[in-house]
């Protein structure tokens, strides 16, 4: 008996080694190992067998099936690796096609990346973005923001009215409707609702007829406002650096221009440093073309808000005596084409894809 | 914002003259507060080759009628020969000449010349020629002490930086050279000349050659009037010309040019009559009558109403007060007599003035910014002397004076603590005292701070201890102000949730593969009628840029339209964009709803082609019901759509329907109508949705856990034909209605028709039914049952026939 299964396992360790694929691998181990197969009937009738010779067939069998199992799956290895080898090398594609890529992803618009970087800067320095109507009234444009009823821009040379009963319109009554020519009514809509302290950032549409490379009938604006007992000059030119350090780069500083605006006291323009040049030269020893050699870019218009606006919500705990604050508003259009070199205002409303995809 | 006033350099100089160059006081000048839009050169731009000459002799030019031939001394020892086409060049005379290799104002560089043959070296120069007046009938005639040689610029002033100062609305008070010289001043250091004003030796009296009555004071704050008899009226001499063309006033005559040198130095305008055309010698200052009429100097004829203030004689109108004097009082050629007014007017009602007449005049500019009464006299004082001085003038005895001085000076307390905690730098009370003083501030020590008494001339526009703080900021603190941040007691700020959405909503679509674009919120009354919404009520502008900007925006669907035809026409093909912002919908307040929207417009391929996809499907209606979804589903709302052939007539009717979001809609989803299409030149689908993110906003949910990984789902198809009236919804309904809570979704995945096999007039939906319980692993048995509930369902409610698989 035992003879037998030595020859079994010669007669299988050769078919194993002469199997040239996986499938004929396959074949040999239904032929000696399958359930038909002569190895394991004899194992299964080792029970049949004189008690003196199960043992020693039990054993021979078993250690039969073992190897030839073993050299079935060494041999099973070795083929197998051979076979994905042939049929990698089969699969050889021509790597220089043009790539065929899932559908694109879609840019947001750079003034809306603009808008939203600046602000999550705003938010990480604790200002909430507040949203105000795009028509406005006379009053929230420009009484409550202390405009002179002679300040040249409620003029309609400089301010888009809305058509009310009539084709003409009233531009000094208060409750006449208007396109806002800024963000800041806001300020005051939102001092209204919330006593102070506030802390808010104001992104919106404005509107002034207007039209050349730096001007456009509508663009954009973020208005600041942060009221509160002890808040100084000196702490609107702190958020500001932090502003311009986080959008313009690190190394940027800015400085405070005295100028007048009616609705803040001190009012102060504000300049960050250039950041295409070191003193208006560039690195190629040229007078810088983005500053104009000033080393300076005037980026907003800010200031101290104004005792009389704040009395205009006094009662909502604005009193300029124990309250103050900051207030500031800049173009998102200006900050972009400063940021990305955008030569033109007008580009942002032509939409040209072309353009679109380049952000 | 600002006016401009063009500052002649060497004109400040004469009351202030910092050891700086144009430039350099430009940016101290800017880091004070007073912007420099520019600086200009005036005249010539290098003074070398242009001197004094005398004209040795002069005779006719061989060849030409109207030249001479001049030998003119210029100082180099040889008479030059220069050839001269004035008539009134003649020997003997003194001249300004420019010499070869003079640079004129234009540009141009002279050079040796042959006129008709005749060698000139140069030219004799008429005072257009250098920019300092505006005569070319003849050559300057200089006076005669001048030596030969003498550079013309020691003597004329032909050659000035001009700085264009941006005078800010508050500060009218620089709206004249000796305002700017005081800012100067205080920001340099430089010392201040005393105000050319200081000395008025006009003889006091009573003025009785006329008589003023003003009879609406509140307008007319102070009213002064002088007399001047032997007026001889001729041109200015060259300084006052050269001053008045490099601030950009033409010189006209000496009386007229008086007026406007004044006014350029104290901002202060003033009004010149002809003293003998005052009918019946008497003004009289009031309220227009409605429809009076009068002509101005313009020589226009002007209609008042009674908001108007006017200046009128025994006459009627002779000028319209703060704006602009009339014709028929004007001081001409003859004047002999002349009544110099000075007077302050109510800014706001010359603003609304020359508002209403559309008439602006470099006084109405300044007189709108409301002028303090002190300044009339100080103009007064000037004008009186240069009379005398320039035209020979005698001074008639005595001012009237109708309102006098302005409202005793202000004192405002100035509280050092006030001034630190505003600004956040310390301030020591003396440095603030010598910056107020610089500024001709009084000020007066008290416990806590200073006392500070407003000048005259800033009575408008400081008012508040925050408006002194201002000036000490601008002049003392700003260059070293710290960067602090503000202590922000508690505040903590996050985006609003629906601004939260908006972001999402965008990211959604970006997504997807959709460009952003930003759109007018302009549109004018042609695109309405090119989307069949011509009937839909809008808000209009008073004051449009354009007709196709008249209006604000009902539809993001008109600029999406108009961006997708830009690119079109420049070799775009797939159109892939989305828009997001406001819509302006007139209600009953006076100002329009304006819901944020977000849409979307597809045609063309929904992927670029390429090589092994050449032509993928083009957008359609289930590309932007795709595209839609994509957003919805992100933001968790729970939505449907409706066929809706009718309410949006800009959409293919067959292929439109609105959104539902709980069964309110929300906006539209569909193809644009071929017709509409076609109207910005496009053939194809066009697919489009437009949503009111607003309505969203109000039903964002939070998304729940459901369990999907415990218990195995089951999946079941089924496939019913229904006549192909019934919508897929209908047959989704009952098949959730009856499957209940065990069925975890339904999904149609694929249509079918086929006259032969199913029928004309029918449709084969196949389903998707996926069964799940929470608590156990179904049975076959418990599908089976409950699909063959569904299928009976269909048969029972929508006559379907279920094919059994």
């Amino acid at each position: 008996m035992t003879d037998r299964i030595t020859e079994i396992e010669r007669e299988a360790t050769a078919a194993i080694a002469a199997a040239a694929t996986t499938t004929a691998l396959e074949d040999v181990r239904v032929k000696y190992l399958g359930r038909k197969a002569e190895l394991p009937n004899l194992l299964r009738s080792v029970a049949e067998l004189a008690p003196e010779q199960r043992a020693a067939t039990g054993q021979a069998a078993n250690r039969a099936r073992h190897a030839l199992e073993a050299a079935i799956e060494q041999r099973g290895g070795e083929l197998a690796g051979a076979e994905l080898e042939q049929r990698l090398v089969a699969d050889r594609i021509d790597v220089t096609l043009p790539a065929d890529p899932l559908p694109a992803i879609g840019r947001l618009h750079l003034m809306t990346q603009t808008r939203r970087e600046i602000e999550d800067v705003f938010i990480g320095l604790g200002f909430t973005v507040a949203e105000g109507p795009e028509v406005e009234t006379v009053y929230y444009n420009f009484d409550a923001l202390n405009h002179a009823p002679t300040h040249p821009a409620r003029l309609l040379t400089d301010t888009f009215y809305i058509k009310g009963d009539s084709d003409g319109v009233d531009i000094f009554d208060p409750e006449a409707a208007l396109l806002r020519v800024h963000t800041s009514p806001m300020q005051i809509r939102a001092m209204e609702s919330q006593p102070p302290p506030i802390y808010i950032i104001v992104p919106g549409r404005v509107y002034r007829p207007d039209s050349d490379a730096t001007h456009t009938p509508q663009f954009h604006q973020i208005e600041g406002l942060a009221v509160d007992t002890d808040v100084t000059l000196a702490d609107l030119k702190g958020t500001l650096l932090t502003f311009a350090r986080a959008i313009f780069g690190p190394e940027r500083d800015v400085r405070l221009r005295p100028h007048f605006f009616p609705f803040t006291e001190p009012s102060v323009e504000v300049d960050v440093s250039c950041f295409a040049c070191v003193k208006g030269i560039t690195a190629g020893g040229q007078r810088c073309s983005l500053c104009r050699g000033t080393a300076w870019l005037e980026i907003l218009g800010s200031g101290m808000v104004d005792p009389n606006v704040l009395a205009t919500v006094a009662d909502n705990g604005y009193d300029p005596e124990t309250v103050q604050g900051f207030a500031f508003g800049m173009g998102i259009e200006r900050i972009a084409m400063l940021k990305h070199s955008v030569p033109d205002l007008r580009l942002f409303y032509d939409n040209d894809i072309r353009l679109l995809e380049q952000f | 914002m600002g006016s401009v006033l063009r500052l002649p350099l060497s004109w400040l100089h004469e009351y202030c003259a910092p050891a700086l160059d144009a430039f350099a006081l430009a940016d101290r000048l800017a880091m004070t507060g007073t912007e420099v839009e520019r600086v200009e050169a005036h005249g010539v731009s290098a003074v070398q080759n242009f001197v004094v000459g005398k004209v040795v002799h002069a005779v006719q030019h061989p060849d030409a009628d109207r030249l001479r031939v001049c030998q003119v001394d210029t100082g180099d020892g040889q008479p030059s020969q220069i050839v001269c086409g004035a008539p009134n060049v003649a020997a003997g005379q003194t001249v300004a000449v420019a010499k070869p290799g003079a640079v004129m104002p234009d540009g141009t560089k002279l050079k040796v010349a042959k006129l008709r043959g005749q060698p000139s070296h140069g030219m004799i120069l008429a005072e257009d020629e250098v920019s300092i007046g505006t005569d070319h009938n003849g050559i300057m005639v200089l006076p005669d002490e001048l030596a030969a040689g003498t550079p013309l610029a020691d003597v004329l002033p032909i050659a000035t930086d001009v700085l264009l100062v941006e005078v800010t609305p508050n500060r009218p008070d620089c709206l004249g050279v000796y305002g700017v010289a005081r800012e100067v001043h205080a920001a340099t250091g430089a010392p201040l000349s005393p105000p050319p004003w200081s000395d008025d030796p006009h003889p006091r009296g009573d003025l009785t050659a006329v008589a003023i009555d003003v009879q609406c004071p509140e307008l007319c704050p102070r009213f002064t009037a002088r007399a001047f008899e032997d007026v001889t009226i001729g041109p200015s001499p060259a300084w006052l010309k050269a001053r008045l063309m490099a601030a950009g006033q033409r010189p006209i005559s000496n009386v007229v040019d008086i007026t406007n040198y004044v006014m350029l130095l104290t901002g202060q305008p003033l009004h010149a009559f002809d003293l003998d055309r005052i009918a019946g010698a008497q003004l009289t200052v009031r309220a227009a009558r409605d429809g009076e009429t009068m002509e101005t100097l313009d020589g226009q004829t002007r209609t008042l109403d009674h908001e108007m203030v006017l200046i009128a004689d025994a006459q009627g109108p002779t000028s319209i007060a703060g704006v602009m004097g009339g014709a028929r009082s004007e001081v001409q050629g003859s004047t002999t007599r002349v009544l110099m007014e000075v007077a302050n007017w109510d800014g706001a009602n010359v603003h609304r003035t020359s508002l209403k007449l559309g008439l602006r005049s470099e006084a109405s500019t300044r007189n709108e910014k409301g002028l303090q009464p002190e300044s009339a006299l100080e103009a007064q004082a000037i004008a009186g002397r240069l009379m005398v001085e320039l035209c020979g003038a005698r001074p008639l005895a005595g001012t009237i004076d109708i309102g006098g001085d302005g409202p005793p000076l202000m004192t405002i307390a100035l509280r050092d603590a006030r001034v630190t905690g505003l600004l956040g730098i310390e301030i020591p009370r003396a440095r603030s005292e010598e910056i107020l003083a610089a500024l001709e501030f009084e000020t007066a020590d008290t416990p806590d701070g200073l006392a500070v008494t407003v000048p005259a001339f800033r009575r408008a526009d400081v008012t508040r201890e925050a408006d002194l703080i201002e000036e000490i900021a601008r002049l003392g603190a700003l260059e070293a102000l710290p960067a602090t941040l503000p202590s922000r007691h508690g505040a903590s700020a996050r985006l609003t949730d629906r601004q939260r959405l908006r972001r999402r909503a965008a990211d959604a679509l970006t997504a997807q593969g959709l460009h952003e674009i930003v759109g007018w919120s302009f549109e004018g009354p042609e695109l309405a009628t090119r989307l069949r919404i011509a009937d839909r009520p809008v808000v209009e502008l008073v004051n449009p840029m354009s007709a196709d900007q008249s209006r604000l925006r009902v539809t993001l669907l008109g600029s999406l339209l108009d961006v997708g035809r830009r690119n079109r026409s420049r070799g775009a093909g797939a159109m892939r964009l989305f828009e997001q912002g406001a819509v302006y919908l007139p209600g009953a307040e006076r100002r329009p709803a304006e819901p944020h929207h977000v849409a979307a417009l597809l045609s063309g391929p929904v992927r670029a082609a390429t090589w092994r996809d050449p032509g993928p499907p083009a957008a359609d209606f289930f590309t932007a019901k795709g595209v839609l979804a994509g957003l919805l589903d992100t933001v968790h709302v729970s939505w449907s759509v409706e066929a809706d052939a009718g309410s949006e007539p800009f959409l293919h009717p067959g292929r439109a329907a609105r959104i539902l979001l709980d069964g309110a809609p929300a906006g539209w989803v569909g193809e644009i109508h071929p017709q509409v299409a076609a109207a910005w030149d496009w053939s194809g689908a066009v697919a489009a949705f437009e949503l009111d993110l607003d309505a969203v906003a109000d039903r964002v949910g939070v998304a729940r856990y459901a369990d999907v990984t415990t218990f195995p789902e089951v999946r079941e198809d089924l496939a019913v034909i229904v006549t192909d009236t019934v919508s897929a919804a209908e047959v989704l309904a009952v098949v959730r209605q009856t499957g209940g809570g065990l069925l975890a979704g339904a999904e149609v995945f694929d249509v079918y028709r086929d006259e032969q096999r199913i029928g004309a007039g029918n449709v084969s939906l196949a389903l998707r039914l996926r069964f799940r319980a929470g608590d156990r692993t179904l049975t076959d048995e418990e599908v089976a049952t409950r699909r063959r509930k569904i299928a009976a369902a269909l048969t029972a409610q929508l006559q379907g026939r279920v094919r059994d698989s």
